[in-house]
């Protein structure tokens, strides 16, 4: 593939990522979608999930909540929380885990408990896969 | 007159004041570096938000269905202020420039027959709050065990706000912090959280820009604005806390300087007076010595 997708991945703290790839998938609140070169312009929000990077430098990383902006000029995560999937092991999962039960338990309207729920749903998804 | 012995101690113990202001001086040089870097990091993303919530505002603006913490509450009866503030002192006017800015818009407020409420960040903003507006203040986040400051931090407090606004404590909520200008210079700035102030500029821009890239939305536009308009907030106090950091560190740096120079004054002032008072003691023991020897 000669063209190549600029790409971006800020979370709250620093920038984590800023290189042309060729290919990235992304764990949308709606569901996984793909993102190539030349991609409509898109806004979603994110569950939490892996974040796959191909091209030069692949990477993997798992990120929580946030969303994906797509723009002519290429794609740019916004992660509240991303951690570089090799870093990633059990125990902060499960740390995660028990926040986003937490999450669950302190939810106020039916619409943030099923937020919260779906959240906690794909955690423990990616715990077992792990 | 004060005694050699005197002077010699106040010399040696303002050295050593000066010794401490230097190192404290050199201490906040370094943490100054780093806050700026974290402030520098935090940027592109906070500038991203910035662009998308001017966005997803532009699309929109004069809708009846817009968020609460969009367009607010249709009211301005109740405010909060969050006044962030340093943990420490010995930074200047860091804190008292912060809190007198605070102090005038809650003036205003009251004199205006609204209600206050306040939120402090920081011991020292408290501190000076507690005496006029001990009654106002319904929260204070502690900032003292924190060594690096990161979005948690941030998120907790933006927590905090959205829970009152949630349970209607407060209709209009203002945050304020001292932007980082440079290591001389810090401006005291009021933010608007709630109803969130998306400033014309930026809409203008993008709404221009829309009619080139119009985006699908997935899900759709309300539902991201939903869950972007809470973590917005979270981003806003993320950014004042991060320049307050380096506002801080920047004020200490200065203040800490200015009493280097100033001990280093001292000591010259008393080392001259030191030096007159011997002399003028080795002076008079001469002239009683040759008065004694003429009496002979």
């Amino acid at each position: 593939m000669a063209e190549k997708l600029t790409f971006d991945l800020v979370s709250p703290e620093r920038k984590l990522l800023s290189a042309d790839v060729d290919f990235v998938t992304v764990p949308g609140t709606e569901g996984t979608f793909g993102v190539g070169p030349g991609h409509v312009p898109l806004m979603s929000t994110l569950r939490p999930g892996v974040l796959d990077v191909e091209g030069d430098g692949a990477k993997r990383f798992f990120v929580r909540g946030g969303f994906a902006e797509i723009t002519a000029e290429g794609l740019t995560i916004l992660a509240e929380r991303a951690i570089d999937l090799d870093d990633l092991d059990a125990a902060a999962l499960d740390q995660e885990i028990k926040d986003a039960k937490e999450d669950v338990a302190d939810a106020k309207s039916d619409d943030v408990r099923d937020l919260a729920a779906e959240h906690l749903a794909s955690l423990e998804e990616l715990r077992t896969s792990l | 007159m004060a005694s050699l012995k005197d002077l010699k101690n106040r010399i040696v113990s303002v050295k050593s004041t000066q010794k401490i202001t230097k190192a404290m001086q050199m201490v906040a040089a370094a943490k100054l570096r780093r806050a700026q870097e974290a402030a520098e990091a935090a940027r592109p993303y906070a500038d991203r938000m910035d662009a998308v919530m001017a966005n997803l505002a532009a699309g929109m603006a004069g809708q009846a269905t817009a968020p609460e913490l969009m367009i607010g509450t249709g009211k301005d009866d109740v405010h909060l202020v969050v006044v962030t503030s340093s943990e420490r002192g010995l930074c200047g006017g860091f804190n008292t420039s912060i809190v007198r800015q605070a102090r005038t818009h809650i003036d205003t407020l009251l004199a205006q027959g609204k209600q206050v409420k306040l939120l402090t960040v920081g011991k020292k903003g408290r501190d000076q709050l507690k005496r006029e507006f001990g009654s106002n203040i319904v929260d204070h986040v502690d900032m003292g065990d924190v060594k690096k400051l990161g979005f948690v931090h941030a998120s907790d407090i933006g927590d905090k706000i959205l829970a009152l606004f949630e349970a209607g404590e407060f209709d209009i909520c203002t945050l304020f912090f001292a932007r980082f200008e440079s290591v001389i210079s810090q401006v005291v700035t009021a933010q608007q959280l709630i109803p969130a102030a998306v400033s014309d500029a930026d809409v203008a821009e993008t709404t221009a820009d829309d009619d080139a890239t119009p985006y699908e939305y997935e899900p759709e536009e309300a539902e991201i604005l939903k869950t972007l308009l809470p973590r917005n907030i979270a981003v806003q106090v993320f950014k004042a806390l991060l320049e307050n950091a380096a506002s801080e560190q920047g004020a200490r740096m200065t203040a800490m300087d200015n009493a280097t120079r100033n001990a280093g004054d001292m000591i010259d002032d008393l080392t001259l007076q030191y030096n007159r008072s011997r002399q003028a003691q080795i002076t008079k023991e001469l002239i009683e010595i040759i008065s004694g020897a003429e009496a002979l």
